[in-house]
């Protein structure tokens, strides 16, 4: 960390080959500005702007129109207008639950946060929590239940079920299949445990296709059962990863990212992390050795590695590249000495046969059972999904289905290409389909079904360890939607209960609590294990049920569910591992991975996911041909950064045509430093035929390529240019580095020789010394730590969930008109082909000599006695001055009208303590003043001062990794103060002696001294 | 050629000229009462309600404290307007057939709120807490006025920025013993700056002028 050695980081690949930075930045209004610019002549701009000075002094004017004030009938006990209240619940992804708490002001989800009691939160979310949100109140959700286009209402379904289960009951239910995505829910594999006893020929099918597949196929082949694994990385010192993001992705992750970032700051014990990936992650970036290499070449490095560390009978396969040789051979030997102290993990995109010998890597290390740890599965009924989604297709084709309820999700696009979902569907006879929105699938479905949101209906879950969560709601259905519960109850003999009635009933059987006309016990749930732990212990009364029940829907964790761990001893030697692994051809390799923020396009309508800048790429509204820069000048492609209005915010890539097994799709390539060379990565969830006004029209389907043969990645694919070009919106481009210092990272070695740098630099104004800011109570300030930063950007969409940030749409970006507060820059440290990445995220500094105050002409931004740099957003006039003078560039302006003002279901979701700004005003990061002032009025209430921690902005309190701390300044003892003590603190363009309240701690490398050249 | 303008158009432009500053003057002068005119701020404008409740004849008369009503004052930014089960509690007993208390029984009766005309309502950009106002000493008549003797809801000062200020810059003139808030017969005493600022002492009370007291 040497200051004036910023060259060597870089943020874009212009910057890097030396692009000449006054041609960057200097021709800033590019002569592209529309002519209609100069044709308005003076006496018509004169014009104009009389009427317009004088109109905009008659708004001023205006009496405020009379409002009404409506109470209660009869007020709820614990509602009090204005105070929000917080419940527990679950949000599932990939059919593992995440604990959340909700925020809740007068009956509607305004906020998601962590639960901090819940194992796999702790406290933080992912960026799809945060999302859910905006998710419910979709307008474009489906709204209705139609049959064959015809409004119906709900007891039409209930009656169609009924003449199902009469005619299906002949024949055993031989022609009945459900479709679900996996089911960890205990109620949910129950209830279609009974439905199978009810129909014993009717066959439950699962497909997931974004989780799971192949890390349970490897764990499978591994244990010679189906198990479940998770890691316990507070115990790792040494992590190897093969293209695992799993510090970003996959159940656990939020755990494993907190985990992670203690374990790598100075007071901690460290933690080496290798990672072994292709399309470069945030995993990845965290590395302290990275290497890139193909996804079919990652096999050959587990087998390396595995037969290096003495797993019997590995066939290494065909010989490595010199640099990966090395790499392995220093990974093999940290290994060898952190031996029950060390973790490899294989990821989702690599066969099972990799998961296998990562799985057999770690039993030979001696890490199972203590830093990896088995379980009984976590899914009610495990299934090989592909094969199982194969059985269905093949059964439609033949003929053998009369009748398909799928419940969630969207096969007919995310189903392997070869398995033509769609066209084997439409010789079901009746097929229903229960969706959020009304997607492909719905499109050829009969019966289509608003879903509930999980915010609005009750359901159980388990998290990566087995805990159980109650989901329960916190609004009541907007459209009317039903529960996968409530579905599959219409092919019980009581179709009319409702969610909550299925679930606790479930719950109070296996409590031994008789419930009130409850039939028979549910038969149980099967080898899976879901009653484990919480088995019947006997018969408990009815108030003691209730006592248990109220505290598990209260916490948001049922008490003592968590699987316990287990051992896992494969029969005999593993077939795969001897046999020769597939000889890498030389073709180019296509590698399909779930999109960072919509995942497998189950939130493409989602403009908060839609509009999040994806990590790495910063690419936002559209997926891309993702491929080395070297593979994309071979292939005769380009990527030209251009203008619009100012700003760098486009990027038009060559449109290539992607030929793979006989399918073909066309799309814009993106060059990424640190790919590897012949490889393609596309994303999923794009190209969607049938979606939401928001998701339309956008990237292109990379499913469509995929076959069930070779999920993640295949090779022999054909790429040829066409000529055309295509406009992708990248905010990488925007705010350009110009060689200042403005990331530093430091060897772990070096940390105790550091020297801490001066704050402030001498200056001829008069400045507030330490002794005159105390004055104050409060002097706000936080520390932003690059070392725990993983980019995973969950900060970024609470920050606009939580202050009404609006979203400008693709057109905007590429102009530079995102509006996030807070933005995650990533920079590169290296050459292209492999770099370092670090990650910044950058909120408003709030400096105490704030460039922006001085030169607003009417006052609307000034400096608040505890430090904020205040936004009065009713005195903007919109020069934008204030932007203009601010180095940072965390001001954003709303050019336009970006806020949706007349949506109603967008409405019920805004904050209420947060103004919505409107058109022609300035906005950026308050420091969540709102959240200060609660904190402050209720601790003035109580007359005592706002404790460390009590008050923590949105960005902080959904960070996995612990990276945001806020604080006040003023007490020495808080933990913001500490942090800003430590020898590696900075400020950012420091030279500027703007002494911004928000500093950065520098990043630590642990690199591993035999891979020094790095 | 003759001269187009008399003479005396030489004085008339003078005095125009200079009349046009004393007419832009009151111009401005005009804006400026307009703008705290009651035409604007509605102070001492009694709005339409749905029922002609009487404040004065439930404080002042019946002796019913701010809060049996107001429950959230203390605790919460929103006083609270009372749900018509409160208002049922006594009205099922004593007035219970009087028709000018049918819309409450209506209320009450088929489920469907009252829907008031709001009095004191601030604009949608300002936050106001009625729970630290309380807390620190500010008296409910101190902005709304002698309540107690209101027939009619009014409001009795502007609620504009300038009058949120001058407490906030001077809160020392304002503030009462905590014990007094809910007095609707407190007189401030003679010696009320050295009273206030005892107070401003002894109960923390900060000089809120920052513009995040109130904008966010």
């Amino acid at each position: 960390m040497k200051p004036g050695d910023a060259p060597e980081f870089w943020r874009t690949l212009a910057e890097k080959n030396g692009a000449n930075l006054d041609e960057l930045v200097g021709d800033e209004f590019a002569s592209r500005l529309p002519d209609s610019f100069d044709a308005v002549e003076r006496r018509a701009f004169l014009k104009l702007m009389g009427a317009s000075l004088a109109l905009a002094g008659m708004a001023g004017c205006t009496r405020q129109p009379p409002e009404q004030i409506v109470p209660y009938v009869r007020q709820p006990e614990s509602i009090i207008p204005g105070q929000p209240l917080f419940y527990s619940t679950a949000m599932t992804l990939g059919g593992r639950a995440t604990g959340i708490l909700v925020e809740s002001h007068e009956g509607r989800p305004t906020k998601i946060e962590g639960n901090p009691s819940h194992p796999a939160s702790l406290g933080a979310t992912d960026v799809f929590a945060q999302a859910a949100l905006l998710d419910l109140y979709d307008p474009d959700r489906m709204q209705t239940l139609t049959y064959r286009g015809d409004i119906l209402p709900w007891s039409a379904f209930l009656g169609a079920m009924r003449t199902v289960t009469t005619t299906e009951q002949a024949e055993s239910g031989a022609g009945l299949r459900i479709l679900t995505e996996t089911v960890c829910s205990p109620t949910l594999g129950a209830q279609i445990e009974e439905i199978l006893a009810r129909f014993p020929s009717a066959v439950w099918h699962q497909w997931d296709p974004a989780t799971g597949v192949n890390s349970a196929a490897g764990l499978r082949m591994a244990a010679g059962n189906d198990v479940s694994a998770h890691y316990n990385v507070e115990s790792a010192a040494v992590i190897v990863s093969f293209d695992a993001d799993f510090l970003a992705c996959g159940a656990g992750h939020l755990r494993y990212g907190r985990q992670f970032a203690r374990r790598r700051r100075p007071e901690g014990a460290g933690c080496r992390l290798y990672a072994a990936e292709a399309m470069p992650t945030t995993t990845g970036a965290k590395a302290d050795h990275r290497l890139p290499l193909k996804p079919s070449q990652i096999e050959m490095l587990a087998r390396a590695l595995a037969a290096d560390l003495g797993v019997a009978g590995v066939n290494r396969g065909a010989a490595l590249p010199a640099d990966a040789q090395a790499w392995l051979t220093a990974v093999r030997n940290d290994l060898n000495a952190h031996r029950g102290a060390s973790i490899v993990i294989a990821g989702e995109g690599q066969p099972a046969v990799v998961h296998a010998l990562a799985h057999a890597l770690n039993a030979t290390l001696g890490n199972a059972g203590r830093t990896v740890l088995y379980t009984d599965p976590v899914e009610t009924h495990p299934v090989d999904q592909v094969r199982s989604l194969r059985e269905l297709a093949d059964a439609m084709a033949a003929g053998d289905v009369d009748t398909l309820l799928i419940l969630g999700g969207n096969p007919v696009y995310t189903a392997p290409a070869d398995l033509r979902f769609a066209e084997q569907m439409a010789k079901v006879r009746v097929r229903a389909h229960l969706s959020l929105h009304a997607n492909e699938t719905s499109a050829i479905s009969h019966w289509q079904i608003p879903e509930a949101h999980f915010l609005e209906a009750w359901s159980d879950a388990r998290a990566f360890d087995g805990t159980v969560s109650i989901v329960q709601p916190l609004i009541a259905p907007l459209y009317g939607g039903r529960s996968a519960h409530e579905v599959l109850a219409a092919l019980s003999d009581r179709p009319e209960r409702t969610g909550y009635q299925i679930v606790r009933e479930f719950w109070q059987e296996q409590r031994g609590a008789t419930p009130t006309g409850a039939r028979g016990a549910i038969a149980a749930t099967g080898a899976s294990g879901a009653t484990g732990a919480t088995g019947a212990t006997g018969a408990t009364g009815a108030t003691e049920f209730e006592a248990f029940w109220r505290k598990t829907v209260h916490d948001g964790v049922m008490a003592n569910t968590a699987l316990p761990t287990r051992a896992i001893t494969p029969a005999g030697p593993i077939a795969a591992f001897s046999t020769a692994p597939p000889a890498p051809d030389g073709g180019i390799e296509i590698a399909f991975r779930n999109d960072p923020t919509i995942y497998d396009g189950r939130f493409n309508n989602n403009g908060w996911l839609q509009e999040l800048p994806k990590p790495i790429t910063h690419l936002t509204w559209d997926n891309a041909v993702l491929v080395s820069p070297a593979t994309m000048e071979r292939l005769g492609g380009a990527a030209r950064p251009d203008f619009t209005g100012g700003e760098r915010g486009q990027i038009h890539g060559s449109v290539v045509a992607i030929t793979y097994r006989g399918r073909s799709v066309r799309g814009a390539m993106f060059p990424v430093a640190g790919h590897p060379d012949d490889v393609a990565t596309l994303h999923l969830g794009y190209g969607r035929a049938r979606t939401g006004h928001v998701g339309a029209d956008r990237g292109f389907n990379a499913g469509a390529l995929r076959t069930s043969d070779a999920l993640t990645f295949g090779t022999g694919a054909q790429i040829a240019t066409t000529g055309d070009t295509f406009p992708l919106a990248c905010v990488q481009y925007h705010h350009l580095m110009e060689g200042r210092d403005i990331i530093r990272a430091i060897p772990r070695a070096e940390l105790a020789s550091l020297k801490k740098e001066e704050k402030a630099l001498p200056s001829m104004w008069p400045v507030l010394t330490d002794e005159q800011e105390k004055v104050a109570d409060y002097k706000w300030g936080m520390s932003i730590d690059l070392n725990a930063c993983n980019g995973c950007n969950a900060c970024v969409v609470s920050c606009q969930a939580e202050n009404n940030i609006p979203v400008v749409g693709k057109v905007e970006v590429m102009r530079g008109r995102e509006m996030h507060w807070l933005r995650v820059d990533s920079y590169h440290q290296g050459e292209v082909a492999n770099p370092k990445t670090y990650f910044q995220p950058v909120p408003c500094m709030h400096c105490e000599t704030a460039p922006c105050e001085p030169v607003c002409p009417v006052g609307a931004t000034t400096h608040s006695s505890e430090g904020l740099n205040d936004m009065v957003y009713n005195r903007c006039v919109g020069t934008r001055y204030c932007s203009n003078n601010c180095p940072y560039k965390v001001r954003r302006f709303n050019f336009l009208q970006y806020q949706d003002w007349d949506t109603p279901s967008l409405k019920l979701g805004r904050n209420p303590d947060v103004s919505v700004r409107s058109r022609g005003v300035m906005e950026k990061c308050t420091y969540c003043v709102q959240r200060i002032s609660a904190g402050r009025i209720q601790s003035e209430r109580e007359g005592r001062k706002i404790q460390d921690g009590e008050v923590t902005t949105a960005c902080q309190s959904v960070c996995p990794a612990e990276a945001i701390v806020f604080g006040n300044l003023n007490d020495p003892s808080s933990r913001v103060s500490m942090l800003q003590a430590e020898q590696r603190d900075y400020a950012l363009l420091r030279e500027l002696n703007t002494r911004p309240r928000t500093t950065y701690l520098a990043a630590i490398t642990e690199f591993n001294p035999d891979l020094s050249d790095k | 050629m003759p001269q187009i303008f008399h003479r005396s158009a030489n004085t008339i432009a003078r005095v125009s000229i200079f009349g046009a500053l004393f007419f832009v003057a009151a111009l401005l002068y005009l804006a400026y009462q307009i703008d705290r005119s009651p035409w604007v701020t509605q102070v001492n404008v009694a709005r339409e309600q749905p029922i002609q409740f009487s404040h004065e004849r439930h404080v002042a008369g019946n002796g019913i404290d701010c809060r049996y009503c107001h429950t959230t004052v203390e605790t919460a930014a929103f006083a609270g307007i009372p749900p018509t089960k409160t208002c049922m509690n006594c009205h099922s007993q004593i007035f219970s057939n009087a028709p000018f208390l049918e819309p409450v029984r209506e209320s009450f009766r088929t489920d469907r709120s009252i829907a008031w005309s709001r009095v004191h309502d601030l604009p949608d950009f300002a936050y106001f807490d009625h729970s630290i106002h309380v807390a620190k000493g500010v008296g409910c008549a101190t902005c709304h006025g002698p309540v107690d003797k209101m027939p009619l809801m009014r409001k009795q000062n502007s609620l504009q920025m300038e009058w949120c200020l001058d407490c906030h810059r001077h809160p020392e003139r304002y503030v009462r013993p905590r014990e007094e808030v809910f007095n609707m017969n407190y007189v401030a005493p003679g010696n009320q700056l050295e009273l206030g600022r005892k107070l401003v002492a002894e109960n923390r009370i900060r000089k809120m002028t920052d513009c995040n007291a109130c904008h966010r």
